[in-house]
């Protein structure tokens, strides 16, 4: 503590500081080394996105083509197939996949029984520990072409055939996976920022003759709206990452044109097609577009005086 | 706590009692301001949590019923059993016999146990190397690491990283690529800085380096964080499908993720002498054994830690 404190000035010289912190440095090491070589050089690595990358010359030797490969990429129709469905997917969730994990704190934090609550948590948080195969393998044996779910509605006149292989209802399909899965864990959040509005506030606005909904809309939704726009922007920076493995998972089921999203365009095309320059290409547009939003979302936040995540 | 003896004397008068108990302590919960709810909106609410419980609850039955259930009772349930009758592990039997599905549970639980360790040593290292502010480099050091959160370096170039390491096909490349996660050394380094200056500065004056405050009295002090990031870590490392995918060529090392795809959502058929048995049981039981055996290591540890979870994701995202 004293050591911050100090003014700058009177800062012990480097050779010092090296000796006196010699351990915490070699403790960081690994990790430092963890970094900079699985993200900084890979960071770096994105200079084959102007190139005519070919494995065996490697960086160094691969020749520059400059710009060439993000103008073939804009030529590809396919690929503004797969930024379609990046953003068709991304609204979708935003509208009914965002909101979800508030609408279920609300609904646990209205429960006054502690232990009905504790139980109904340790539920609803499990699915977020399963893996996309696991949970992609339990949808189709409910909803699948065989599944019980799809068996039952047969049973009583309703023809529903395989759900799970129907283009027009893929993004529906993974936004209710994603529901089913991280709802729960989404919860925790905000069940937290909710449990620091004080009391005193919800009395006094019951004093004022305000009912539970009333309660809900004037006290704790405006109580924990930073949280909401902090959560949103994280997700708008994120917005063009939209399940990667989920969709990988099922793209056979239902083809390219209705699930292929950036990142499994970027897949395809580089390691599966071996377009190494293209395919970097888009994963780096993908990444600068990503990188903007989330630096925009910041300062909109601040716009509204909100914190937003960083100053 | 008194209605336990009339519990033992009288079974129905004592279920009675222990039901008032239970109403009693509600209404000492509830706040005097807030109204009894309207009956119609407490039906509304018990309606929407059973239906969740029960949307969560009943494929883990379902898949957990039919890994146990024989042909018979398949043909009977349509494919399906929920509760069978008449138990059998036979499937866990066959798929534990030695061959593929054996194989790569064991590159899993390897993986993981190995993955996990690895990533929990670098972590506190790391989060307690970064726990001094004012420490040499200390800005530039915690810069790097927040700096992931804000970009991916993408897909392909990591891939062409791994494969300059000369790590594809190797165990490493599932291990190493994905060794630390920004996110959980912010929350092991903001526990670290909660322990009072004081213990490190007795320490200190009795003779203690770095290494002896962070192994005596630092780590005892926080095994609840360790608890959580290590159950995070070891999910990620179980869980990981995609990294096996992309970097392993050898079908023969493949997790048991990839295994659990192949034989259940892409429909390859597990003979017999992939498994090393001579009679198959039902395949969907087969199928729904793996399926349990790639959840069951996730159920057996969430009990443990379940109840760190706020405070490990609370840390994070405040710090973060």
């Amino acid at each position: 503590m004293a050591q911050s404190a100090a003014p700058r000035a009177s800062r012990p010289p480097l050779r010092v500081r090296f000796r006196r912190d010699r351990t915490l440095l070699f403790l960081c090491l690994p990790g430092v080394l963890y970094f900079v070589l699985f993200c900084y050089i890979p960071l770096a690595g994105n200079i084959v996105a102007f190139q005519d990358y070919a494995p065996f010359l490697g960086f160094s030797g691969s020749p520059w083509t400059g710009m060439t490969n993000f103008v073939q990429l804009m030529q590809q129709a396919d690929f503004w197939s797969a930024v379609v469905n990046t953003l068709e997917i991304a609204a979708i969730q935003l509208v009914l996949y965002f909101p979800a994990p508030i609408a279920l704190a609300l609904l646990l934090n209205s429960l006054v029984s502690e232990r009905v609550k504790k139980s109904i948590q340790t539920v609803v948080y499990l699915p977020h520990f399963l893996s996309w195969v696991v949970v992609v393998a339990m949808f189709q044996q409910v909803l699948g072409g065989a599944g019980t779910l799809t068996g039952f509605l047969e049973n009583h006149g309703l023809q529903t055939g395989n759900i799970m292989a129907d283009p027009s209802l893929f993004k529906l399909l993974i936004t209710s996976q994603s529901i089913w899965k991280d709802t729960g864990w989404g919860t925790i959040i905000f069940l937290a920022s909710i449990a620091s509005v004080p009391t005193d506030l919800y009395e006094s606005a019951a004093m004022d003759g305000a009912g539970p909904w009333r309660r809900i809309w004037h006290v704790t939704l405006p109580g924990i709206r930073p949280v909401i726009i902090m959560l949103l922007i994280m997700r708008l920076g994120d917005v063009l990452t939209v399940g990667f493995e989920q969709i990988i998972l099922q793209r056979d089921a239902v083809g390219a044109d209705a699930s292929e999203v950036i990142d499994t365009y970027v897949y395809y095309h580089g390691v599966i097609n071996g377009d190494w320059g293209m395919s970097t290409a888009a994963g780096l547009m993908k990444g600068i577009i990503g990188f903007a939003l989330i630096l925009s979302a910041n300062k909109l936040a601040h716009r509204f005086g909100e914190s937003g995540i960083y100053r | 706590m008194t209605t336990t003896t009339s519990t033992s004397a009288a079974p129905r008068g004592g279920s009675r009692g222990r039901f008032a108990e239970m109403i009693t302590w509600k209404r000492y919960d509830r706040p005097p301001w807030m109204e009894k709810p309207h009956p119609l909106t407490r039906g509304a609410k018990a309606i929407i949590l059973i239906a969740i419980v029960i949307a969560i609850g009943y494929p883990f039955l379902l898949v957990l019923g039919t890994s146990l259930a024989g042909q018979k009772e398949l043909n009977a349930g349509g494919g399906y059993v929920l509760l069978p009758h008449h138990p059998t592990l036979e499937a866990y039997r066959v798929v534990l016999a030695g061959g593929v599905v054996t194989r790569a549970t064991f590159v899993s639980l390897g993986v993981t146990a190995v993955g996990t360790g690895l990533s929990l040593i670098c972590t506190v290292m790391l989060a307690y190397g970064l726990s001094r502010t004012g420490s040499f480099l200390h800005k530039p050091i915690l810069m790097l690491v927040l700096g992931t959160f804000l970009f991916s370096p993408g897909m392909i170039p990591v891939y062409l990283t791994v494969e300059k390491l000369n790590l594809l096909n190797s165990y490493a490349s599932l291990i190493l690529p994905v060794l630390l996660n920004a996110f959980n050394i912010i929350v092991v380094r903001a526990f670290f800085q909660g322990i009072p200056e004081e213990l490190h500065e007795a320490a200190r004056l009795d003779g203690a380096g770095e290494l002896r405050v962070l192994t005596r009295i630092v780590l005892p002090l926080s095994k609840a964080p360790i608890a959580v990031v290590g159950l995070f870590y070891a999910v990620s490392y179980w869980n990981s499908f995609f990294n096996a995918v992309l970097y392993m060529k050898d079908s023969s090392k493949m997790p048991l993720q990839v295994v659990l795809r192949s034989y259940v959502l892409q429909g390859q058929s597990m003979n017999a002498k992939a498994l090393g048995v001579s009679v198959l049981p039902p395949s969907t039981s087969l199928q729904m054994a793996v399926l349990v055996l790639a959840i069951i290591p996730i159920v057996i540890a969430y009990p443990f830690v379940q109840k760190y979870f706020a405070k490990g994701v609370l840390t994070g995202a405040i710090k973060g």
